[in-house]
């Protein structure tokens, strides 16, 4: 790859590799939108954006086109939003090889059309060799939230239910398995996979669920931190209960990581009054993206804006956010 | 006709201090009186004898007092009639001051052994001499309506003896009788029926004689009870209480007892016989005990009975019991009945209960006399909260809390020149401690009337006191001291080094601290005085493999020291014969590399914690995951055999020091030449011996290379392996031999649990700059 200054070969490039395949409608340079769900009084439009960056580029169960779709899709369907146009800005760098370029792209267009969004606008910049890691991604989303809808992590209560979608873990533990040299023999996927279908799918047989995340980077710990800090509650799991891969719990005891802070690219942790998580529950896994759903905990009253996890022995465990790497704590 | 104040300050409220004025002064032939005030005691007195009566109060203070001055004053004014006990005016008074929980005194201990006393074999007799006082405080002022003993109305001869100024219990909150104070009775966890029995403490000792494992409720929490010298017994209890290896404490009637299986000198009697009567750890002699009470280690922990009850049951047995704390291991200790019958029924049949309840738990102390010296090495029941006065030219104002460390947890507050230590709470992380320490915070800022004008913390982020101190400071403002300067301060403080006297030369060795350069500190020497430091020299740093699974399994260090002293392929070609190569063999040593290599989880540090771990590895004396912090360095200086320790200095392994700022100090030739040793067959014993030889000595030489330098003569050792007492006996004789003036940890632990004191400390020298510009 050499085309940089935006002349005669970016042109080309950009017809034969992303316009080919993003076929946007026109050549104009804005994309224009019309839904009928921004008609709907009430409806709240969601607009977020987010950088990717992930080495090695592909990787069991995805690369860094599915996760730059997955991610902003994510982003807005943990908010209770219809994710509906997401636009999409490389930066390449100069050398990149075109072939794996066609397959991130293309996955790209494949994981759009799986979570029903449309990528419609984006751009393309290319730097010097050995200014960028091969390609950088940023994707933004629109989507729209229906009327009444309201997820809120400050609305978490105690005694609202914990339910997670996946095992955890399992793209963190991918990433570093993929990377040949760590020499791990693990044959874990990422958990990459757009969540909007399974939000849908609770939404509509647990109207009141409080709130979602996607527990990306920092893992389930996090999001779990930053509900409790948000909501005020505390938040109790139970390590009994955890869906972990045992390749992963291999994985991790050799790094020496927790796979509770391991980063997840299609695992959300929802909170849902205890009347409808039955119902959420069985909903969720229903979907593909969901079958491995599992309850893990609930907000409580105690110890306001802290994680206490059961452990399997029997104690209680302070599982907090970490602010630096993890590095050792024990004197 | 002469008449004096006198202003007395010290440990002089709550301990019996104004009935033995009272009784001194009418024995003199004074008049005048006694009372608290805000700094202490005012005695004021007109008589021939009042200029000797300083003198004779000294020689004749109740046990528990302690003096720290006396301002005299001159008074005029005619003589009064008598001598008489001033009580306190309500509010006009502040606090009176909580002692620690003091073990029963030898008058008590008459009572309770006199069949005609009323306090004839009653497990809660008291007196101001001696028996609880933290352990059921609630909230501050210290009087009997806020503690656990406000449910127990006193019986009119109780309350007599609390009235009248000449007797033991005048003013003594938690005087009891069989009449009218607590009670304890034995529960079968089984059945949840009451065994019935005359005398509870008895058949206590006869259930455990018959070989059941119980459980106590005592002063300040639950122990499990068993027959130390009972194999099967032992071996059950660890199994329950899910403890694989750590050593079990004990509890025996005397030193006769004890003395039976352990050498016990005059320094060590005293510290066992001390009101304190904490768990002293004493080296095995003579008779043996199941290998299982504490394996792999020289040294055994043994305490006397603290309390009447303990005393009771031990009359009828003259053999040791363990004593350990009521839990499963990793699960927080009981404090209630109730919690021990939902949590110990699986590890007890029997349990000794009553109806005081703690307010405050707390653990037993550990000591150990190094060098000749009680060191206290877990600061809890008979210390806590006993205050530390601060080197006499430290300002008196600023009111701070210092936060602490995340493990061996203890927290420090300063007021008037004093630093009040809590007692040793633990591991943060574990949920209930945690919520401990947030009471504990509050109990001790209503004990001392404490408002925290700000908060010191560690400077690792993750430390959970860290995070809670940013947490409740609410403008205040935090500052952050790193982790081996507070230890040195620590040691600063405690010795009395005053702001005046300028730097030391500070030795920390320890596990781990977050370092100023982002690495994991822990085998440095720095210039240092409380304001700041300077890193002068360090262990060489060497990734930790997987960060805290390398604080767990000493392999992973062994491996890392192993790759950056000699490299794998030379390793595997050289020692071949040994069977490392094998054991190595069977670890993901390719991620471990890549891991090293790419920096993944595998920071650097200069730990000396975990060199020794790496050398106990190596060595064969651990190997992989650790059941309790610090196990693989304990074995490994058990293992040395002291016969080898006589040896000539050549024995010693060779470390090197390599030039640079900071200096480094790097122990791969002195592993090379353990390994050698290996392959020719050497015992453990000599090669643990060699390597602290080796350690110590090269310590010793860089600490005097940097004396010369800086023109220092005051080195101050503080850190977790100065519970390594080889280690320290060894480096001590060399520094002191060379003519350096050596400070080191007595009032509090070397450890973490002392680190909270040193963050005091550097924040009210710091606090100094800030006021006087
Ligand atoms: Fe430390
Ligand atoms: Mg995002
Ligand atoms: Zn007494
Ligand atoms: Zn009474």
């Amino acid at each position: 790859l050499a085309h940089g200054g935006g002349g005669k070969a970016m042109h080309d490039l950009i017809d034969q590799i992303f316009a080919a395949r993003f076929k946007p409608q026109s050549r104009e340079d804005q994309a224009r939108l019309k839904h009928p769900a921004l008609l709907e009084p009430g409806a709240q439009l969601a607009f977020t954006t987010d950088s990717f960056v992930v080495s090695p580029l592909e990787f069991p169960g995805g690369d860094i086109g599915k996760i730059s779709v997955c991610g902003t899709v994510n982003d807005l369907a943990v908010g209770g939003a219809l994710p509906l146009w997401l636009s999409a800005g490389f930066i390449l760098e100069e050398g990149f090889d075109i072939a794996t370029l066609v397959r991130i792209v293309e996955s790209m267009v494949c994981t759009a059309e799986e979570a029903g969004v449309s990528i419609v606008t984006g751009d393309t910049k290319v730097v010097d060799k050995g200014k960028g890691d091969g390609v950088f991604i940023n994707t933004s989303g629109v989507g729209v939230i229906p009327p009444g809808r309201e997820l809120l992590a400050s609305s978490v209560k105690a005694g609202d239910v914990a339910i997670v979608n996946h095992r955890l873990g399992d793209h963190g533990a991918a990433i570093l398995a993929a990377r040949g040299d760590l020499a791990l023999s693990a044959s874990i996927a990422s958990d990459c996979q757009p969540l909007n279908g399974l939000m849908e799918a609770v939404l509509r047989v647990a109207p009141h669920v409080r709130a979602a995340r996607d527990a990306t980077r920092g893992g389930l710990a996090s999001s779990l931190n930053e509900i409790a800090q948000e909501a005020g509650v505390g938040i109790e799991i139970e390590e009994k209960l955890l869906p972990i891969h045992s390749e992963v719990r291999g994985v991790s005891e050799i790094l020496g990581l927790d796979p509770l802070y391991l980063a997840n690219e299609g695992t959300l942790v929802l909170f849902v009054p205890e009347a409808e998580a039955e119902a959420a529950l069985s909903a969720m896994k229903a979907t593909s993206a969901g079958h491995q759903s599992a309850i893990i905990g609930r907000a409580v009253k105690d110890h306001p804006k802290r994680v206490i996890m059961q452990t399997l022995f029997g104690g209680r465990r302070i599982v907090d956010m970490l602010v630096g790497e993890q590095l050792p704590r024990i004197c | 006709m002469l008449a004096l104040s006198l202003i007395i300050r010290g440990q002089v409220q709550g301990v019996g201090f104004r009935p033995t004025v009272w009784r001194l002064a009418r024995e003199c032939g004074l008049t005048g009186d006694v009372k608290n005030t805000g700094e202490g005691v005012e005695v004021r007195i007109w008589g021939e004898m009042a200029e000797r009566f300083e003198a004779i109060l000294k020689a004749n203070l109740p046990g528990l007092a302690r003096i720290d001055s006396i301002a005299r004053h001159s008074l005029s004014g005619a003589a009064p009639q008598s001598f008489e006990i001033v009580n306190s005016q309500e509010g006009s008074v502040t606090q009176l001051a909580v002692t620690p929980d003091m073990a029963t005194c030898p008058d008590c201990l008459d009572e309770i052994r006199d069949p005609f006393d009323r306090r004839y074999r009653y497990p809660f007799n008291n007196c101001t001499n001696c028996g609880p006082r933290f352990t059921i405080v609630q909230s501050g002022p210290y009087d009997r309506a806020r503690t656990t003993m406000a449910p127990f109305a006193m019986c009119e001869d109780c309350a007599d003896e609390f009235e009248t100024p000449a007797d033991r219990r005048f003013h003594a909150q938690p005087v009891a009788c069989p009449h009218c104070g607590p009670t304890v009775w034995i529960e079968d966890l089984k059945s949840g029926a009451r065994v019935e029995a005359d005398d509870s403490p008895r058949l206590l000792a006869d259930l455990i004689l018959a070989g059941h494992i119980v459980a106590i409720r005592g002063l300040g929490g639950v122990h499990l009870a068993c027959d130390a010298t009972n194999t099967k017994t032992v071996g059950a209890l660890r199994i329950r209480k899910r403890r694989k290896a750590k050593a079990f404490a004990m509890m025996a009637r005397d030193l006769k007892v004890i003395g039976r299986y352990v050498a016990i000198s005059t320094v060590e009697a005293a510290v066992l016989t001390s009101p304190a009567a904490p768990i002293l750890l004493l080296y095995g002699q003579g008779e043996t005990l199941p290998e299982a009470v504490a394996p792999g280690l020289s040294r055994l922990g043994f305490m006397l009975p603290h309390t009447p009850l303990h005393h009771l049951m031990f009359e009828h047995l003259d053999r040791p019991l363990i004593m350990t704390s009521g839990n499963i291991s990793g699960h927080p200790q009981c404090t209630t009945n109730q919690e021990i019958r939902d949590k110990l029924s699986g590890i007890v049949d029997f349990a000794l209960m009553h109806d005081r309840e703690i307010a405050n738990r707390i653990d037993d102390s550990v000591v150990a006399v190094d060098l000749g010296e009680a060191r206290i090495l877990r600061r809890a029941r008979g210390y806590a909260p006993q205050a530390i006065t601060l080197p006499d030219d430290f300002p008196q104002d600023p009111c701070i809390l210092a936060m602490g460390s995340e493990l061996k947890n203890t927290f420090c507050l300063t007021q008037k020149g004093q630093a009040i230590l809590s007692q040793h709470m633990g591991d943060l992380e574990d949920a209930a401690t945690n919520e401990e320490q947030r009471h504990n915070l509050a109990l001790f800022s209503s004990l001392f009337h404490h408002q925290a004008e700000q908060l010191i913390v560690d400077a690792h982020p993750d430390y959970l006191p860290t995070q809670f101190g940013y947490e409740i400071a609410q403008g205040r403002p935090v500052t952050e001291v790193q982790h081996h300067h507070a230890h040195i301060a620590a040691c600063m403080a405690e010795n009395g080094v005053r702001l005046a006297d300028g730097a030391v030369l500070g030795l920390a060795l320890d596990g781990s601290g977050l370092g100023d350069d982002g690495t994991i500190w822990g085998g440095e020497v720095l210039l240092a005085d409380y304001q700041g430091y300077q890193r002068l020299a360090h262990l060489k740093p060497v990734p930790l493999p997987g960060g805290a699974a390398a604080v767990r399994e000493p392999w992973r260090n062994a491996y890392a020291h192993v790759v950056s002293s000699m490299g794998w392929p030379q390793f595997a070609d050289r020692f071949a014969g040994l069977d490392l190569e094998e054991r190595f063999g069977a670890q993901p040593l390719a991620t471990l590399d890549a891991m090293m290599r790419k920096g993944i989880n595998a920071p650097l540090s200069s730990s000396c914690g975990r060199l020794f771990d790496a050398a106990a590895a190596l060595c064969g004396v651990a190997w992989g995951r650790q059941s309790f912090e610090g196990e693989a360095a304990m074995l490994f200086e058990a293992a040395i055999d002291r016969q080898c320790l006589k040896v000539e200095e050549r024995a010693a392994y060779p470390f090197v020091i390599r030039a640079g700022t900071p200096l480094q100090l790097d122990p791969a030739p002195a592993l090379e030449a353990m390994l050698e040793d290996r392959l020719k067959g050497a015992s453990s014993g000599l090669l643990s011996a060699r390597f602290h030889l080796g350690l110590a000595e090269a310590l010793a030489r860089l600490t005097l290379i940097l004396a010369h330098q800086q023109r220092i003569n005051i080195v101050a050792l503080s850190g977790g392996c100065f519970q390594n007492a080889s280690l320290f006996a060894l480096l001590h004789d060399r520094l002191a031999n060379a003519g350096l003036h050596i400070l080191s940890h007595s009032k509090v632990p070397c450890n973490d649990g002392g680190l909270s004191l040193g963050q005091a400390a550097i924040g009210v020298a710091r606090s100094l700059n800030v006021m006087g510009g």
